[in-house]
């Protein structure tokens, strides 16, 4: 059944067919109305879970931990100061080995006090072990939520769906909303086999000495590179059962592209629309949208930049004093595999458009560049 | 003899509280109380270590180690999780020291509190952060020595009272304990099982190196608590306040405050400070006491 949503509705939807148990959320904005839908969702029982109003993220955060462990599927969702508030309990979760999947709607951090998107909230929650897949459009949300939750219980490691603030979580778009029946085979339910059994009992996350904290963590790094495995195996499953193809990395044009914008998020539709015009005009320029940043898909990046002649990476995101977060990702891919210039630019901060001409402007600076003379070029800054 | 409390033993020896310590005799009575059908959240506290480490568990329960201020809030999960999977019967605990209620966890507390959701929320007071060595915490008493607050500057502050403000939330039950009267802990929580919605369990759990008293005075140290009116042991059902060990005629607080060297300090007119204040804080609750 086609609806038009927007992306926020989109995540309910998508957690509500994936038969989430429990749920435990806190408001913020631009979050709310996913909590907002689900809440009515589980109220008028239209699906059987436990919605906990609890009052943080944090512990929101700890209560998904609490409901996971004891063997239900759990879900939440947040943006920027309360992703930032759950961080402790981030690594909880991961570290615990628990499959729970969090929307987390990109805000820019405060202050100064905003309300729209970039990626610095979830990119520097990159190293808790959490998978993180960054979408671009509303189907891609709902789909996800299911395809994650699919991962994340093969794995044991958590998921993070995430989506631009606005132009995409306010955004209205047509999306298929598939049958439950067929979500219901693609995603059996949650058995969980280390769960908190009274019949069964054992102590989790006790004190570990350094003779065995090191081989809890290389089961973590192993489990991440299992996930890339099966995220690239569920791309096929997926996409016979709803039609629908995701991998890890997105390509736009970019097998003949000599000029290759590495884009992810929202960002990458405009990124389209601007390769399209410069392809009218003989440019030669491709689109690669990162989709997902953890577990890194090293061979995906390698092999769709292989033909590039110069790379442009264009961040949502900055890491003071350093790169763009996603440069710093796909420059150390490449490094001992390419020899191609990477131009990084940092583009729409705080809600910033990033427009068409965003695009034509970063392309015009690097046709006069052979290789980048400053570290990172910010775009479109007033001085 | 009949025994006054089960013989059924759900803690193992071969734990690793120290010798003496009040919060293993809590854990023990109350797991006497509440059975093998229950399931534990610990945040960071003496009891991370006590169970024992990786792979060692004295517990014969279930149990979920958790961070410091996320005790209730993990508990509140686990409930849901198991309501939603059909195991709704299943007694859901929280149990924390001091230091992860009064003042870390008092957040997630006090949410779950509101919310009424049906676990039970233990705490274990020992009056500090014993397991990090020592330091005072918003449970450490007026004139207490701890790391933080040095013989010099002693503890100017009264503890909060934790329980007022758990019943400002008018949860369904709560109670006070001390390790010195298992039988009555026991039967708080034989009736508390049976009460849905949030039920608060505050124990008073003696730490012999945290208070600087002998091991062996462990129960003694409980029982004065309780018979000087420092650590009155009452329950709240309801908003009715019930007084469940009597101290008509209660003990000077020095016979309390000189076995302990915590409080060795303390010149005569500290410890008349200390007595001013018991008794101030006893009157507060002997009227709620005889008003129900």
């Amino acid at each position: 059944m086609k609806k038009v949503m927007m992306g926020n509705h989109a995540i309910s939807y998508g957690a509500t067919l994936a038969r989430v148990q429990v749920i435990a959320a806190y408001p913020i904005t631009p979050q709310t109305q996913v909590v907002e839908l689900l809440s009515e969702i589980v109220a008028d029982q239209k699906l059987k879970a436990e919605f906990i109003k609890v009052e943080s993220e944090h512990s929101a955060m700890a209560a998904c931990i609490g409901a996971s462990s004891a063997g239900a599927r759990a879900f939440t969702a947040t943006s920027a100061q309360g992703l930032a508030l759950m961080h402790e309990l981030l690594h909880w979760a991961a570290g615990a080995r628990l499959p729970i999947v969090m929307a987390n709607i990109n805000r820019a951090m405060a202050p100064p006090w905003t309300i729209w998107t970039d990626q610095n909230d979830s990119l520097s929650q990159r190293d808790t072990g959490w998978m993180q897949i960054y979408c671009q459009s509303n189907q891609e949300v709902l789909d996800s939520v299911i395809m994650a939750y699919k991962v994340a219980e093969k794995v044991l490691m958590p998921v993070m769906i995430v989506l631009d603030a606005f132009s995409l979580s306010h955004t209205y778009e047509s999306v298929d909303i598939p049958d439950q029946a067929l979500v219901d085979k693609y995603l059996p339910a949650f058995d969980y086999k280390y769960k908190l059994d009274v019949k069964n009992p054992h102590t989790y996350g006790g004190l570990t000495t350094p003779d065995w904290y090191m081989e809890f963590r290389i089961k973590m790094h192993e489990a991440m590179e299992q996930a890339l495995v099966e995220i690239k195996k569920e791309a096929p499953v997926f996409q016979k059962v709803f039609g629908r193809f995701y991998d890890t990395v997105d390509p736009y044009m970019v097998d003949d592209a000599e000029t290759v914008l590495v884009t992810s998020g929202t960002a990458a539709s405009t990124a389209r629309f601007a390769v399209d015009q410069l392809r009218a005009e003989g440019k030669k320029v491709g689109n690669l949208r990162m989709r997902v940043l953890r577990p890194f898909p090293f061979a995906d990046v390698r092999q769709q930049l292989k033909n590039a002649k110069k790379i442009i990476i264009v961040d949502r995101d900055i890491s003071y004093g350093y790169h763009g977060i996603w440069a710093q990702e796909v420059k150390s891919a490449l490094y001992g595999h390419s020899q191609v210039p990477v131009f990084n630019f940092i583009a729409g901060l705080g809600g910033r458009d990033i427009f068409p001409e965003t695009y034509y402007n970063i392309i015009a600076l690097v046709e006069k560049k052979d290789k980048p003379d400053q570290e990172l070029y910010w775009v479109e800054v007033k001085k | 003899m009949k025994p006054t409390l089960p013989l059924e033993e759900l803690m193992s020896p071969g734990h690793l509280a120290c010798q003496g310590c009040g919060a293993g005799i809590a854990m023990r009575t109350t797991l006497k109380a509440l059975g093998q059908d229950t399931i534990f959240t610990f945040p960071a506290c003496c009891w991370t270590v006590i169970d024992g480490p990786f792979p060692y568990s004295c517990l014969e329960v279930p149990l979920l180690h958790m961070a410091f201020e996320a005790t209730a809030a993990t508990a509140s999960g686990i409930k849901a999780a198991m309501d939603t999977l059909g195991k709704g019967k299943t007694t859901i605990c929280g149990w924390a020291g001091d230091g992860g209620t009064f003042d870390i966890g008092l957040q997630a507390l006090s949410g779950a509190a509101e919310r009424n959701d049906d676990i039970f929320y233990f705490c274990y007071d020992n009056e500090a952060y014993m397991n990090t060595g020592i330091q005072r915490s918003g449970a450490t008493p007026y004139g207490a020595w701890t790391t933080t607050t040095p013989v010099k500057h002693f503890k100017k502050e009264v503890k909060k009272s934790i329980d007022d403000i758990v019943a400002a939330h008018k949860v369904p039950y709560q109670a006070t304990a001390s390790v010195a009267y298992p039988e009555d802990l026991y039967k708080k929580l034989i009736k508390a099982k049976d009460i849905r919605g949030f039920k608060f369990i505050h124990i008073i759990a003696p730490c012999p190196p945290g208070w600087k008293a002998k091991p062996e005075d462990t129960v003694k140290l409980a029982r004065l608590a309780v018979q000087t009116g420092v650590f009155p042991v009452y329950e709240v059902e309801s908003g009715k306040y019930l007084q469940t060990i009597k101290t008509a005629k209660r003990k000077p607080v020095l016979e309390y405050l000189k076995l302990q060297g915590r409080f060795k300090h303390l010149k005569e007119d500290d410890v008349t400070d200390v007595q001013k204040l018991v008794d101030l804080r006893y009157a507060e609750l002997e009227k709620r006491f005889q008003g129900c």
